[in-house]
């Protein structure tokens, strides 16, 4: 029942563009795990995940978009890739926002780039309106 | 499962490893789930879990050859989002839906 559902194996080329992407798709999501469990405050930990996990997924499905061919089933694929582009940042943004809303600490020495002097303060303000 | 390609099965090989690794990786990340110390630890590791399952469903469509399984991961990485967007508001505004 499923064999007749099943898409056949691809040729060489896709292939090898498939061996490509999900490798690099790998990568990214190593490099990002390993960020989210060895880096020590959140902000840093969303700084690894929400880029690197998302390049990881985004590639994988792009393998996908590779092997299922340009349209019908493989347009899923590339429509995955469109809304974890979207999200992602949003997504990271919002619990970064939230976790200096709640009064988490950021790194003792931070400064703001370009302003060598100040240094962020911990408590939100509060005073900006969503 | 598959016929052999023109790889030589090396396609079949790469994508059961990366399946295999993307498991891993999720287990590994639920340490940071369990021990995460604050609250957006533990949103931020489950976004990850939530990235590496649209992943691992991805390379599950292309290792059985169904398309039915792209369904899953872009339903998959839908709620993963508005998980996140709910735990954020709840922790800041307090409420969810005023």
């Amino acid at each position: 029942m499923a064999g007749e559902l099943a898409t056949a194996p691809p040729g060489p080329l896709v292939s090898l563009a498939v061996v490509a992407l999900v490798v690099v798709g790998s990568f990214f999501l190593l490099v990002g795990t390993i960020g989210l469990l060895r880096l020590p405050n959140v902000y840093n930990r969303l700084h690894a995940t929400s880029k690197a996990t998302t390049l990881g997924a985004s590639s994988i499905a792009l393998a996908a978009w590779a092997y299922f061919g340009p349209g019908g089933t493989g347009l899923k694929a590339l429509v995955t890739v469109l809304f974890l582009f979207l999200t992602a940042p949003t997504g990271g943004h919002m619990i970064s926002r939230a976790a200096q809303r709640m009064g988490i600490e950021f790194e003792s020495g931070v400064t703001w780039p370009g302003r060598a002097g100040e240094t962020p303060d911990a408590p939100a303000d509060g005073s900006e309106s969503d | 499962m598959t016929e052999p390609t023109a790889l030589g099965g090396a396609l079949a090989i790469v994508l059961q490893g990366a399946l295999v690794l993307s498991a891993v990786l999720t287990l590994g990340v639920g340490y940071r789930v369990i021990t995460g110390p604050t609250t957006p630890d533990r949103v931020v590791a489950l976004d990850v879990i939530g990235t590496n399952v649209v992943a691992i469903a991805a390379l599950y469509a292309m290792i059985a050859g169904l398309g039915l399984f792209l369904d899953v991961a872009l339903v998959l990485a839908i709620i993963g989002f508005i998980s996140t967007v709910t735990v954020a508001r709840y922790v800041t505004e307090g409420d969810i839906i005023e």
